[in-house]
Parts: structure tokens; C-alpha cells; sequence
């Protein structure tokens, strides 16, 4: 018996060291030198900055200005809302929202009333923030919720998806565009450079990564309000 | 449905069927200890590792010393992995999460530790709130291989017992161990990692990264040795997320595919061990058997997961959405779906890492649909022999097998024969024994949990009302008990207000329960499987007759496939009636 611990102990400390260490730092060293900027996380850079991963969503959220010309505070924070000048990821369950420090899921129940108050706040605000200030929708297809794409009011499953579907891009396209001055087309145009296509022509569904088609937007516009 | 969604689906099944029978006969030649191609390369460090062991690799073992080498060199890797985690802030590099990261309490860490060794993977945990880099390395992915191979050679062992003409051995545990993890999981494990980092998997050792957001705000993402850990998380059935999100993060699973690829890893070496069996058993026909029966429960699965998450939930519908699908969206239930896998990929997902015993998600599974949901309840029901994981879904098939045949005797009035073995009253009882306690755990543990403030301290406080919240405490404690590790997430043992594990508690309840139920579901099991083989060891081979009844043909694949949904069915069927049928046949909405 005692042997036999013996061995036992010697067995997983050599196994630790072999899978525990030789195995993830080989990986380690041989993936950063074949794949840097990817093992790293596919981060982009902007003017020597870090302005996030192609992989990682995130907000485009902007301060509320208030009555006042003052930024709103609450509790200490600023008050924000989507920043109409940009497209919006998908809802997101973490907390704080896209919180790529502390992934989680929303875990909303199917049969739930909760999940179902969570699905028409979505649409509510996704159809608020579409719509112009003479109280019309920005895409004149889209008049209730039956238009909404599924993605643009179901919460994603990592809360940092970074992507959108075309037709939630497409909607949005119609904001963008006129908040920004540009033309559809142009907007549409970016959205298509922008898309994910399936991986070999049939693997997974195609998305628009919402980072880069946001950094390709400002780089022809800069978008004053 | 898309055509679309079902050409990934067919294509799956495709490549599946086209690279288990090759993985099968070169596992066989691994366990046989024939020459394969890695041979040069590995026999040196193989006779080394034997050495620093300090075991004799030829020293043939029966049952009763094979099971106690296991269940001792498991021992000995949960008090290393618990040390290990309670030790992590003594980590020197534990700063890169911008907090300094704790040990999780006590409870937390026997169920992760419990959790980890049983192949299990069940997280109570938060991988990037919780873990340091040294914990997830030298921790983590080590119980990754070390449990999968444990798995593994009890297969082995029991094909071993099922082959044997004389004598009673079943090989030797550490020889059987040690092939593994060098010649199967090692080169598969790593070729894959860097096909993963290829398409954008992270590996580095980075500080998290703060990220100045172009419109003004900030954003930390978190960084990791992540892809060398996610290889094995897949291959090895573990499933236990570098993150909390597990392959939903786009740094685990970035695009169709490396879904695509992961969900390969996860049924290579299920599928491919049946054909190992094939080979070491002489008949390629009983491999071509098993193999059919579990992939038309497999595919059955699919398609009910995949129609029904396609149709939409009841929440969905309530809310005014429209789920069908439209020009340039999928449509269907994608609450806790990412974009880029859409509906039919988190469906195939979550079946296949759930006929195993993997339990990684790509998808919330707490958000999927009734009857969506009624699939990983069915596949877990099902004992985990649907390919099942690593070496347990092989050696619990077999039971059936030899269930289905001493069934199929009682029939034809004859004494049950398999490969020309007598099944006898012995073998029997260890097979119900084996089969049983499982099924048997879960349930017990589910009740308790059910019946107990204690218990229902951890259902989600958004599923206490309805059928959800019993389904939650079901589903944690069927996969526990199934070596799973797949959770109706809302459902916890573990409270962390601050990153880092700072001030947070544990659910002693819900940890220790869950822990026990884990290793006894687990090692309860394995020494039934191994006590089958050494009874199976020393039977005399008689040559097959006219009356004796065949185990390869259709029919014998009809009663297989029964009697698993038999026991399945009639073990949890009142329980499941409860939960996820009751959602799935109402379309009622709850508070």
C-alpha cells in the first residue's frame, strides 16, 4: 500500500511537470512565434492604443449630456447611451455590460416572464435608438417589433459577442448613415467589407465584426451629431 | 431550418465517420503495443517516464490491482490539484488579473477538485475572475489529460477482459496510462492547439489588456494560456471552460471552424475507441454495431435539438419577436447564442458535448428552448454510452451490450453467449450494478437537493418559480453524477461579489454534495466495469453454434437500442415530466 502511494505520487508529479508545464509552455512558445498577433488576442491598435480585440465586442456608448450642457452623473458614474454615430453590439448579460474581464451568460429561462420583459426591453430600445427625431424609424421597413432581427433582442451567449447579423447591420445601416452624413450605399458597402462569411463557404453564420466595421466607419466620417 | 444548417450537420457526421475508423486502429495498436508511427520518437521518453514512475510496465495485473493502481494514482492527483488551488496566492505571478486572485473557499475547491479528477469538469467558478495562469496550467489541464486517461485505459482494460483466453490479467495501469497520454492525447492535443491559435485561440501569459474604446470607453479583456488547454478540454471529454463562458468566448472558439474542429476533438476518440474495440476484439462488425447504435441515438438528438431551437421559445413569441428565418438572419432561439455559431451550431454543439461526457457549451443551455433542452436531459439520461466520454462511454456500452444480450437470451430461451463467452448470473449483477448506480446517484442526489432549503438555495433567483428551477437542480445533479460538467448555468454553489474571489462564499450544500456525487458516480463505476472484466478473463471461448444470437446485425441494434432507452426512460422518466416536458408542452410563462 505504501509502495504503491509512493508511486502514486511520483506518477502525478512527473505527469505535472510533462502536461502542466513542458506541454503549455511548447504550445506557449511555438504558437507565439507562428501566431503572434493572434495568441495575443487579436488586439487592434489605433494611434499606439489598444482600442479592443476584432474577437471581443464591446460598447459604443457615449455620455448623457444633460439639460444643463453638464454630463449626467449617477452614484458617481456618468450616465451613458449608445452612441447613435456607431452600430451597436448585441445585448449582453455581464455586468457591467461587455465585460471582457468576467464573461457570463444571462441564463434567461425559455418559459420565463422574466426573459420575456428582458426580450421587449431590448426591442424597445433597439427601436428608440432607430428612430429619427421627428419620431420616425431611420429604415422605413422596420415599424414594430416584428421587424426586429432576432439578434439585435436576444442576449448573447458569451455577453461579448462581436458580432451582429447582416440584417440587424443593414437596419442600423440607415442610422449610421444619416447621423453621419454619408450615404447608404457607402454604409451598406462597408457593412459587406465587414461581414464574416462562413468559415470554407459553409461553417457557422456569417456576422458583421461591429469593432472594425465602427473603426472603418470613423476613418471616412468622423460623425459630429 | 436552414438547408445550410443541415449541410454543417451531415458534413459533421461525414468527417466523423470518415477519421474514427483510422483513430480506432491506431489507438488498438497503442494498447497492443504495436509499432505505430510515433514509435521512434516516443519509446525513449516512454522508458524514461516508466523510470521515474519507478513501475515495471511488463508487471500484468488482474482486476482488483489494476483498480487499486487507479484509484490511488487518482487520489493522489486531487490532493496535488487541491493544494495546487488553495496555494494559488502564493502564485509570484498573480497580479495580471489587476486584482490579486485568491483561493476559492474550501467547498468550492473540493467540488472543482472532485470535479476536475472525474473528468467531470462541473464549474462552480468563474475561470477568469477566479484562476491564476500557474492553477489553469499546472492545475487544470493536467487532471485535463490525467482524468481522460483514466478513462480511457478502464476501456481497455474491460476489452482486454472480453478478449482474454486464459488467465486473469487486464494489463498493466500505469503502462496503459502512460501510452495514452504520450501516444494519444499528447500529439492530438497539441496539433490541435495550434490549429485553434491559427484561426485565433489565445496562448500567452499576458497582463489582462485595458482597452481605450473609441468612443470613449474603457474595456479590460482578459488573456491566458488558453489554446493548450482547450485542445485537451475537448479531446479529453472534460469540458471545463478556460473561461466562464467556455467555448461561447470568441477566445476559445472564434469562428464556425474551430466550432467545427472542437467538435471533432470531442467525438474522435468516443467514436474511434469503438472501432479499437472492433480491432482488438477481431470483428469489425461488433465495432460497426455499436458504432450504428449510438450514432442514430446521436442524430436523433440532433435533429430534435436543432427543429426545435429553429422554431423559437415561448418567451420570444410573448415578446413580439419573429422567429423564422429572414434574409441575412437565422432566426430561431439565439437568447445565450452567439452570432457566428447561429442556432443549428449550438444545436449540434450542445449534442454533442453532451451524448459525451464533455459538458463544454457554446450556447447557454439554461436559454434553450423545452424541448431543446429535453436533449441534453435525454443524452444524460441515456448513461453517457452515445459515444459517451473518453473510455466510460465504451466500457458503460459494453454493459448494455451484455445486458441486451442476456435479455435477448432470456427470449430465445438460450444462455446468453457474447463472443463466445457465457454471460452468467455474476457478470449480470455487475453489469445492473454498474449500470444502475449512476442513473441511481443522480436522482438520489437531485431529491435531496429538491426536498432541502439548503438545496434550493442555489436554484437561479430568475428560476425559482415553475418547472425551471427544478429543472436547473435536476440537470446540475444528472450531469455531475454523468461525469458531464454541462449546466443549466443559473444554478450555483458559489457566491464571488469581487473579482478575484475576494469576500466570496461558498454553498457547502450544493459543493459537497455535488463533489460526492461526482467521484462516487465515477469510481463506483469503473471498479463495476473492471471487476466485469476480470470475470470476463478467465471464461473459456466455446465456438459460436446456429442457435447462438447474433450481435451484429440489425435486429440485435433495435434491442440495444431499447434496452438503453428502457432504462433511461423508466429511471427518469417522472423526473423529467416535471421539468423539461412540462416547459416543452405548455408554452406556459412563469414568474
Amino acid at each position: 500500500m505504501r509502495r504503491d502511494l509512493l508511486t502514486a505520487l511520483r506518477a502525478i508529479v512527473v505527469v505535472t511537470v510533462l502536461f502542466g508545464l513542458a506541454y503549455p509552455l511548447l504550445v506557449l512558445g511555438v504558437g507565439q512565434l507562428i501566431f503572434p498577433g493572434k495568441a495575443d488576442g487579436s488586439l487592434i491598435h489605433k494611434d499606439g492604443v489598444v482600442v479592443g480585440s476584432a474577437l471581443i465586442g464591446q460598447q459604443f456608448y457615449e455620455d448623457v449630456i444633460g439639460k444643463n450642457g453638464k454630463v449626467e452623473m449617477s452614484k458617481g458614474a456618468p450616465v451613458t447611451q449608445p452612441d447613435p454615430r456607431y452600430f451597436q453590439t448585441r445585448p449582453s448579460g455581464t455586468t457591467p455590460a461587455d465585460n471582457a474581464a468576467g464573461s457570463s451568460f444571462a441564463n434567461y429561462g425559455p418559459n420565463s416572464i422574466i426573459t420575456k420583459q428582458a426580450i421587449q426591453a431590448n426591442i424597445a430600445a433597439y427601436l428608440a435608438l432607430n428612430t429619427a427625431p421627428n419620431k420616425q424609424l431611420y429604415d422605413p421597413a422596420v415599424t414594430s417589433a416584428a421587424q426586429v432581427p432576432v439578434d439585435a433582442a436576444d442576449t448573447s451567449a458569451s455577453g461579448i459577442d462581436p458580432d451582429i447579423s447582416v440584417a440587424n447591420a443593414k437596419i442600423q445601416a440607415y442610422r449610421v448613415a444619416t447621423v453621419r452624413h454619408l450615404s447608404l450605399a457607402e454604409v451598406d458597402g462597408l457593412i459587406a467589407k465587414y461581414t464574416t462569411g462562413r468559415s470554407l463557404g459553409f461553417l457557422g453564420e456569417p456576422g458583421v465584426d461591429v469593432l472594425e466595421l465602427n473603426l472603418a466607419l470613423d476613418r471616412i466620417s468622423n460623425g459630429s451629431h | 431550418m436552414t438547408v445550410n444548417g443541415w449541410l454543417q450537420i451531415l458534413a459533421f457526421c461525414a468527417v466523423l465517420l470518415v477519421i474514427a475508423p483510422p483513430l480506432g486502429g491506431y489507438m488498438a495498436k497503442v494498447f497492443t503495443g504495436q509499432r505505430v508511427f510515433l514509435t521512434p520518437l516516443l519509446a525513449g521518453p516512454e522508458k524514461l517516464v516508466y523510470r521515474m514512475f519507478g513501475v515495471d510496465p511488463a508487471r500484468e495485473q488482474d482486476w482488483k490491482s489494476y483498480a487499486k493502481s487507479l484509484i490511488i494514482f487518482s487520489l493522489a492527483g486531487w490532493l496535488l490539484l487541491y493544494l495546487i488551488l488553495r496555494a494559488q496566492t502564493l502564485d509570484p505571478l498573480n497580479s495580471y488579473g489587476g486584482a490579486k486572485f485568491y483561493s476559492a473557499p474550501w467547498n468550492v475547491t473540493f467540488n472543482t477538485v472532485s470535479s476536475f479528477m472525474t473528468n467531470t469538469n462541473w464549474q462552480y467558478y468563474g475561470g477568469e475572475t477566479t484562476m491564476t495562469y500557474v492553477s489553469q496550467m499546472v492545475g487544470l489541464t493536467v487532471q485535463n489529460f490525467a482524468s481522460a486517461a483514466v478513462g480511457i485505459v478502464v476501456a481497455v482494460a474491460l476489452i482486454r477482459g472480453i478478449v482474454s483466453r486464459s488467465g486473469k490479467s487486464l494489463g498493466n495501469f500505469y503502462s496503459d496510462l502512460v501510452r495514452t497520454l504520450l501516444y494519444v492525447l499528447l500529439p492530438i492535443a497539441f496539433v490541435s492547439a495550434l490549429v485553434l491559435m491559427s484561426q485565433g485561440v489565445i496562448d500567452n501569459l499576458s497582463h489582462y489588456v485595458s482597452v481605450h474604446g473609441i468612443s470613449g470607453l474603457a474595456q479590460t479583456i482578459a488573456m491566458g494560456p488558453v489554446a493548450s488547454q482547450e485542445a485537451i478540454k475537448e479531446l479529453g471529454t472534460n469540458g471545463g471552460g478556460f473561461f466562464n463562458v467556455n467555448s461561447a468566448h470568441p477566445f476559445e472558439n472564434p469562428n464556425g471552424f474551430t466550432n467545427f474542429y472542437e467538435m471533432l476533438l470531442v467525438l474522435a476518440i468516443p467514436a474511434g475507441l469503438v472501432f479499437t474495440y472492433g480491432k482488438m476484439v477481431g470483428s469489425r462488425r461488433q465495432a460497426l454495431a455499436i458504432f450504428s447504435t449510438m450514432f442514430v441515438m446521436f442524430f436523433a438528438g440532433v435533429t430534435v435539438a436543432y427543429a426545435a431551437e429553429a422554431n423559437g421559445s415561448p418567451a420570444q413569441h410573448a415578446a413580439g419577436l419573429h422567429t423564422h428565418v429572414i434574409a441575412n438572419s437565422t432566426g430561431g432561439n439565439i437568447e445565450g447564442k452567439e452570432q457566428r455559431f447561429g442556432v443549428a451550431d449550438s444545436a449540434l454543439f450542445d449534442t454533442v458535448t453532451t451524448v459525451t461526457s464533455c459538458g463544454a457549451v457554446n450556447s447557454a443551455i439554461e436559454s434553450f428552448t423545452g424541448l431543446g433542452g429535453a436533449v441534453p436531459f435525454a443524452n444524460l439520461s441515456a448513461s453517457e454510452v452515445i459515444f459517451g466520454g473518453v473510455g466510460t462511454g465504451l466500457y458503460s456500452m459494453l454493459e448494455y451490450v451484455l445486458l441486451a444480450v442476456f435479455i435477448g437470451g432470456l427470449m430465445v430461451g438460450r444462455t446468453p453467449e457474447y463472443l463466445g463467452k457465457k454471460v452468467e448470473a455474476k457478470e449480470i449483477k455487475l453489469v445492473v450494478l454498474g449500470l444502475l448506480i449512476t442513473p441511481l446517484t443522480a436522482l438520489f442526489s437531485t431529491a435531496l437537493a429538491t426536498a432541502s432549503a439548503a438545496g434550493r438555495a442555489s436554484i437561479a433567483p430568475v428560476a425559482t418559480g415553475g418547472p425551471q428551477g427544478f429543472s436547473e437542480t435536476f440537470y446540475a445533479y444528472l450531469s455531475q453524477a454523468n461525469n458531464n460538467g454541462s449546466a443549466f448555468a443559473g444554478y450555483t454553489g458559489f457566491n464571488q461579489p469581487n473579482i478575484g474571489n475576494l469576500h466570496s462564499w461558498g454553498v457547502t450544500f450544493a459543493d459537497l454534495l455535488g463533489g460526492f456525487t461526482m467521484v462516487f458516480a465515477r469510481y463506483a463505476p469503473i471498479l463495476f466495469a473492471l471487476a466485469i472484466g476480470g470475470a470476463l478473463a478467465g471464461k473459456r471461448v466455446s465456438p459460436a453454434g446456429l442457435g447462438t444470437m447474433r450481435t451484429t446485425n440489425a435486429t440485435f441494434v433495435a434491442l440495444l437500442i431499447g434496452v438503453i432507452i428502457l432504462v433511461g426512460a423508466l429511471t427518469f422518466f417522472p423526473a423529467l415530466l416535471l421539468g423539461p416536458i412540462v416547459q416543452a408542452v405548455t408554452g406556459h410563462l412563469y414568474h
